[in-house]
C-alpha cells in the first residue's frame, strides 16, 4: 500500500534506519525524563506546553479494560498460556514496531501513532482505575476531580473562547458513568451523551433530532407554547423564568438550524461509511470526526464490553475487526483532511487484562483485570507517530522500561492542548486546585513517568 | 380668633404629615403602609419576619393562591404534584383551615419521608461506589434506616445520636455506614464532615484554627473497621487500642469547639462524648443547623446562607427567627415535623411569587416566593406521574446487578451510584461531598433540548396511558383541555387558555389527536410546569 512507502508524518519523516532506533528512544526517555522530574518541574515543561498545538481530543474509550497482550503489546514468545491463538503478531509500516494479529489495518497507519507500553497504576477495580485513567489523580482525600474530558470542556469550551452550537464535550453515545464525570468544577462541564446510534437509518441525537416530530409540527408546538405559557410571560422579568425562555430560544435554533447536520451522515459516501465499519462503534469513529471538524473540543468514544473474564478469544474475533476498521479509517481520515495535527486521538481501557491467560472453569480462556502494566495507543495534535514508548517484560506482566502513569498522560494531552498543568480549576469552595495532579506536589518522585515529552 | 389660628396650624402640620408620607410614597417609592398591614399573621414566624420586611422597607407579595399552593406544598414536601382529583377537591373545600389540614397530611405521608430522605441521602453521601465506596447492599439498608427515621419522626437528636455512637455491622445496624462512608476516613476528614453536616460550619478554614479541627478531630482516633466472612460486610466499632496515625499530630485529649480538652476514660467511646456535647440543648450550632436546612429547603435560600456555612460574618438574614426556630426544636423535642409545619403554615412560606413594584429585587429575602428549576429527581418523577410511564433504573456495577422496580420513583433511588443520564443533566447531586451546593437547579441548554425535542419525553407523551386516555376520551374538547390542565399544571385553564388550546386543536388541517399532544407537550414545556413558584 501507499502508506507503507510514505512512511511519513507531518513535519517528521521518519526513515528505516531513525525507526531502527526506536528501542533506543525508550531507554533515552526514561534516563531523559528521569532527570527532568528531579529538576524543577514547571521549567522543565514549559517549552513544551507554550506550543499547544492541538485543539481537539478524540478519547476512544474501552471499557472494561482491552486486553494488552491481545492489542497493542503481543507477547509472542510467551507461549499459548499467555498469547493463546494470537501468536503471530504482524509488521506494522514501521520498522520494529508489531502489533496483534487482529488489527492489519492499524498495522498500516503505525506511522500516524505511538504505543505507549509502559501504561500502569497498579490498580484492578474498575470504578477506582476508570477514575484514575479518566481524571489523571490518584484516589483519596476529599476532592473528587473532574475526567479530562469535562477539564477540556472547563479550559477550551465556553468558558474558553468556545463559540459553536454544538456542545463541547460530546460521548457518542451512551455517558461513561462509574465515576463523577465532572467532578467538583460542577455539571455543566459533563458531556452531552448522543444517545441512539449512528449506524441506525436515523440517528436520532437527544434532544437534536427528533425520530417523530418534524420541524413543522415543532414550528406549530413552539407557537403555541408561545401563547399559552401564561405564567411565563407574566413573570418574564424575573431572572429564574429569564434564565430558562433563553436556553428554550437556544434550543429552539439548534433544532431548527444547522447544528443537526453533524449527526446527518448523509453526505458521507457509502464506500466511506462502510470503511468505518456498519455498526455503531464504527459509525462513532466517523461522528468524532464530523465532530472535531466543527470545532467540538472533547469527543469520547465510549465503547463497552471489554470486560472478557470468559472466553476472551471468540469475543476479540468479533472485536477486534471492529476496533481496527473504526480507528484506522479514523487517523487516514483525519490525516487526509489535515485535522491529525490539530487532534489528539487515543484508544485505552482503565486497565489491561492479566497476560496469564484463566484457562480453568469458569473462565474457560478469560484474562482477569491487570493494572500492572498495560497500553494506550496515541497519534496526533503534537503526537509524534512511529513511537514506541515504554516496554513491558517478556510476558507484559510488568513495566520494565519508561512507566507512564495516569497523571502523565493526562498532563500530556492536556499540555498539548496548550494547558498549563498548574492551571487553576474552579473550586466551589474556594480551595486552591491545579489541572495536573503534578503540578499539586500529591504525586510522589518514584510514581512519575514523565510527561511524555518523548513522543511530542 | 386664636382658637381658628390653632386649628389651622393643626390642619397645616396634618397636611404636612400626610403630605409627606403621600409625597415619600408617591416620589420617593417608598411602599405605602398597606402593602404591610396586609400581610397575614399566621403565626410567631410571621410576627417576626414582617418586622424584617419593614425593617427593610420591602413590602411582601399578596399571599399565593390555592392553585399554587396545592402544587407548590406537594412539591415542597414530597416531591410530587396533587392528582387532579386532590386539586378539584382542594379548591372545592371551603374550610379556612384547609390549607393546614392539607400539610398536616402531607406531613404525614410516606412521601414526605421519600423526599426528605433524598435531601440526606445527598448530605450523608450513600453511595455504593467512589467516592464513598459502600456498595450496594450497605447503601440499600443505610437508605431504609434513614427514611423510616424519617417517617417515624424519630427526634433529631436521638437520630444524629445514632449515627454517630452505632457499633455492629455494616448490613445490620445501618447508621453505623456513616463512618464508613469516607474515602480515607481519617479522624480530621470526619470531623470536618460533621461539622458541615450537624453544624454548619466549615472547620477547615476561618475562622477554625488548625488547632481546634484537630482537637475536634481527636474524638474520632478510637474507631475500630473490620470484615467478616461475609461478602463486604464490615464490622465498625469502639476501639480502644486504635492510635491515630502520628503524622495527623492530633492532641491525645479531644477538644470541643467551644470547650476545653476533655479527659476521656480509656475504656470510654469518645464518639460518645462528642455526641453529648453535640446535641446538648446547650450546643450553640446543633439545632441551629437543623432549623436553617428545613428553612432552606422549603424556601431555597437558608436564613443563613450558604445554609451550611454559618460563621460570624455571614450574618442570619434575621437573628430573631433563627433564635425562635432553634427553640422550637428544642422546646419540642427535637420535632423536626414541627418545624416543618411552622415553616409551611406561614404566611412568609405562602407568599405568592409574583413580584410587587418594591421587592422585585429582594433576591436575599423572603418578600416573596423564590422561583426555582424543579429538582432533577422531582422532575423526573413528575413527567413519569403524569405520563404513568416509569423510568427504569439499573446497576450494572458492581455484580450483582441492581434492578429496581419500575414503579420506584427517582427520589427513591437508594443508591447514588445508580443514576440516569437524565438526572445528571438535571444537576442531581453527585453525593462527592456533604455540601448542599452539590446539588445544582441551574438551567441549561442541553436540559431545554431534553424537554423540548427528545425521543425520551417524546415517547412518554405518546405511550402515556393517563395522556392517552384523556386524548381519546369521547368527551369534548373542552372536557380534555381541563383534564390536561388540571394533570400537568395542577389547577383549571383560564377562560382564555381555553379559547388558545380549542382555537389550536380546531385549525384546518390539524389531526385532533396529535393536537392534543402538541397541547400536552407545550404545558410541559411551560415555566410554570418546569419551575417552582
Amino acid at each position: 500500500m501507499k502508506n507503507e512507502e510514505k512512511n511519513s508524518i507531518p513535519g517528521f519523516a521518519l526513515t528505516r534506519r531513525e525507526a531502527l532506533k526506536l528501542g533506543l528512544w525508550g531507554m533515552a526517555g526514561f534516563f531523559v525524563s528521569d532527570f527532568l522530574s528531579f529538576s524543577i518541574f514547571a521549567d522543565a515543561l514549559k517549552p513544551v506546553f507554550s506550543g499547544g498545538k492541538a485543539k481537539s481530543v478524540i478519547q476512544i474509550w474501552l471499557a472494561g479494560g482491552p486486553s494488552h497482550l491481545d492489542t497493542f503489546d503481543p507477547k509472542p514468545g510467551a507461549g499459548y498460556n499467555y498469547c493463546g491463538p494470537y501468536n503471530k503478531p504482524i509488521e506494522t509500516n514501521v520498522d520494529g514496531i508489531q502489533i496483534c494479529q487482529m488489527l492489519p489495518l492499524l498495522a498500516k497507519q503505525a506511522d500516524k501513532y505511538s504505543i505507549i507500553r509502559g501504561m500502569t497504576h497498579g490498580n484492578n477495580g474498575h470504578e477506582t482505575a476508570a477514575y484514575m485513567m479518566q481524571t489523571g489523580r490518584k484516589t483519596g482525600g476529599n476532592l473528587v476531580y473532574p475526567g479530562i474530558g469535562a477539564l477540556v470542556s472547563y479550559f477550551k469550551g465556553y468558558d474558553g473562547g468556545y463559540k459553536g452550537m454544538l456542545p463541547p464535550y460530546i460521548t457518542g453515545t451512551s455517558p461513561l458513568g462509574r465515576f463523577s464525570e465532572a467532578g467538583f468544577i460542577g455539571s455543566r462541564y459533563k458531556s452531552f451523551s448522543t444517545g441512539s446510534d449512528p449506524n441506525r437509518p436515523l440517528f436520532a441525537v437527544e434532544g437534536i433530532i427528533s425520530e417523530k416530530i418534524k420541524n413543522d409540527r415543532l414550528a406549530s408546538r413552539k407557537a403555541l407554547l408561545g401563547k399559552i405559557d401564561t405564567f411565563g410571560s407574566l413573570m418574564a422579568s424575573d431572572p429564574a423564568v429569564a434564565e430558562l425562555d433563553n436556553f428554550q430560544e437556544q434550543a429552539y435554533s439548534v433544532i431548527t438550524g444547522d447544528v443537526g447536520k453533524a449527526f446527518q451522515f448523509t453526505e458521507e459516501k457509502n464506500e466511506l461509511r462502510d470503511e468505518y465499519g456498519r455498526n455503531k462503534f464504527g459509525q462513532s469513529c466517523l461522528l468524532a470526526r464530523r465532530l472535531v471538524e466543527r470545532g467540538v473540543p472533547f469527543v469520547t468514544i465510549n465503547d463497552g464490553g471489554w470486560d472478557h473474564h470468559k472466553q476472551i478469544f471468540p469475543e476479540l474475533n468479533k472485536r477486534l475487526p471492529v476496533l481496527d476498521k473504526g480507528v484506522a479509517t479514523l487517523l487516514r481520515e483525519l490525516a487526509e483532511r489535515g485535522l491529525l495535527d490539530s487532534t489528539v486521538v487515543y484508544v485505552c481501557g482503565e486497565f489491561g487484562r492479566t497476560p496469564k491467560i484463566l484457562w480453568e472453569a469458569p473462565w474457560n480462556g478469560g484474562r482477569g483485570h491487570y493494572g500492572k502494566a498495560f497500553s494506550v495507543l496515541i497519534a496526533g495534535g503534537g503526537f509524534k507517530g512511529g513511537r514506541l514508548l515504554g516496554k513491558t517484560d517478556e510476558r507484559g506482566e510488568t513495566v520494565t522500561e519508561r512507566p507512564v502513569y495516569p497523571w502523565d498522560l493526562n498532563t500530556g494531552i492536556l499540555g498539548l492542548l496548550g494547558v498549563s498543568p498548574d492551571a487553576k480549576l474552579p473550586h466551589p469552595q474556594g480551595k486552591d486546585v491545579f489541572a495536573s495532579a503534578l503540578a499539586s506536589g500529591e504525586i510522589p518522585e518514584k510514581e512519575r513517568g514523565g510527561i511524555l515529552n518523548e513522543i511530542m | 380668633m386664636k382658637s381658628i389660628y390653632k386649628i389651622s396650624i393643626l390642619f397645616v402640620a396634618i397636611c404636612i404629615l400626610f403630605g409627606c408620607r403621600q409625597f415619600c410614597v408617591n416620589f420617593l417609592g417608598y411602599p405605602p403602609e398597606e402593602q404591610f398591614t396586609s400581610f397575614k399573621i399566621n403565626n410567631k414566624v410571621d410576627e417576626i419576619v414582617i418586622k424584617e420586611f419593614r425593617k427593610r422597607d420591602i413590602p411582601p407579595s399578596p399571599t399565593c393562591t390555592d392553585e399554587v399552593f396545592i402544587r407548590r406544598v406537594y412539591l415542597d414536601t414530597g416531591g410530587i404534584l396533587p392528582s387532579p382529583q386532590d386539586v378539584r377537591n382542594f379548591l372545592a373545600d371551603k374550610s379556612p383551615e384547609k390549607r393546614k389540614k392539607l400539610v398536616d397530611k402531607l406531613l404525614s405521608s410516606m412521601d414526605f419521608a421519600d423526599y426528605q430522605a433524598l435531601k440526606w441521602s445527598d448530605i450523608l453521601r450513600i453511595k455504593a461506589e467512589f467516592p464513598s465506596n459502600l456498595w450496594p447492599q450497605a447503601a440499600q439498608v443505610y437508605h431504609r434506616w434513614l427514611r423510616e427515621s424519617i417517617f417515624r419522626n424519630k427526634p433529631y437528636n436521638k437520630f444524629v445520636y445514632e449515627l454517630l455512637t452505632s457499633n455492629g455491622s455494616n448490613f445490620q445496624v445501618p447508621p453505623v455506614n456513616f463512618y464508613r462512608a469516607f474515602q480515607e476516613r481519617k479522624p480530621d476528614e470526619i470531623a470536618e464532615n460533621i461539622a458541615l453536616v450537624f453544624m454548619g460550619i466549615r472547620l477547615d478554614r476561618a475562622p477554625w484554627t488548625e488547632k481546634q479541627l484537630s482537637g475536634m478531630a481527636a474524638f474520632f482516633t478510637k474507631i475500630g473497621y473490620k470484615n467478616t466472612f461475609e461478602w463486604k460486610e464490615e464490622i465498625v466499632y469502639f476501639n480502644p487500642e486504635a492510635k491515630a496515625d502520628p503524622k495527623l499530630n492530633l492532641p491525645l485529649k479531644p477538644v470541643p469547639l467551644n470547650g476545653k480538652p476533655l479527659d476521656i476514660p480509656q475504656d470510654k467511646d469518645p464518639r460518645i462524648v462528642f455526641a453529648d456535647w453535640l446535641i446538648a440543648p446547650a450546643n450553640p450550632w446543633f439545632a441551629k443547623c437543623a432549623v436553617n436546612r428545613v428553612w432552606y429547603w422549603l424556601l431555597d435560600r437558608g436564613i443563613v446562607n450558604p445554609s451550611d456555612d454559618m460563621r460570624p460574618d455571614n450574618p442570619p438574614w434575621s437573628p430573631e427567627l433563627l433564635a425562635f426556630l432553634e427553640k422550637e426544636l428544642v422546646s419540642h423535642n427535637y420535632d423536626l415535623k414541627h418545624i416543618y409545619r411552622l415553616i409551611l403554615n406561614s404566611n412568609t412560606y405562602q407568599l405568592s411569587s409574583m413580584s410587587n413594584e418594591w421587592n422585585v429585587s429582594d433576591e436575599n429575602g423572603f418578600s416573596r416566593y423564590r422561583i426555582r428549576r424543579v429538582d432533577a429527581e422531582t422532575l423526573i418523577d413528575i413527567i413519569c406521574q403524569i405520563t404513568a410511564v416509569p423510568e427504569k433504573y439499573t446497576s450494572g456495577i458492581p455484580e450483582p446487578y441492581t434492578f429496581l422496580p419500575s414503579s420506584i420513583r427517582a427520589v427513591k433511588i437508594p443508591d447514588g451510584s445508580i443514576s440516569s443520564s437524565f438526572l445528571d443533566m438535571f444537576g442531581r447531586s453527585p453525593r462527592n461531598t456533604s455540601f448542599e451546593a452539590e446539588k445544582t437547579l441551574s438551567p441549561s441548554l442541553l436540559q431545554a433540548l431534553h424537554i423540548f425535542n427528545s425521543g425520551h419525553i417524546q415517547r412518554k407523551l405518546d405511550q402515556g396511558p393517563v395522556i392517552k386516555g384523556i386524548i381519546s376520551d369521547k368527551k369534548g374538547d373542552d372536557y380534555k383541555i381541563e383534564a390536561l390542565y388540571l394533570l400537568i399544571l395542577s389547577r383549571y385553564p383560564t377562560a382564555g387558555e381555553r379559547k388558545i388550546a380549542e382555537d389550536y386543536i380546531k385549525a384546518p388541517n390539524t389531526k385532533p389527536y396529535d393536537a392534543m399532544n402538541d397541547l400536552a407537550w407545550a404545558l410541559l414545556n411551560t415555566k410554570e410546569f418546569i419551575l417552582k413558584h
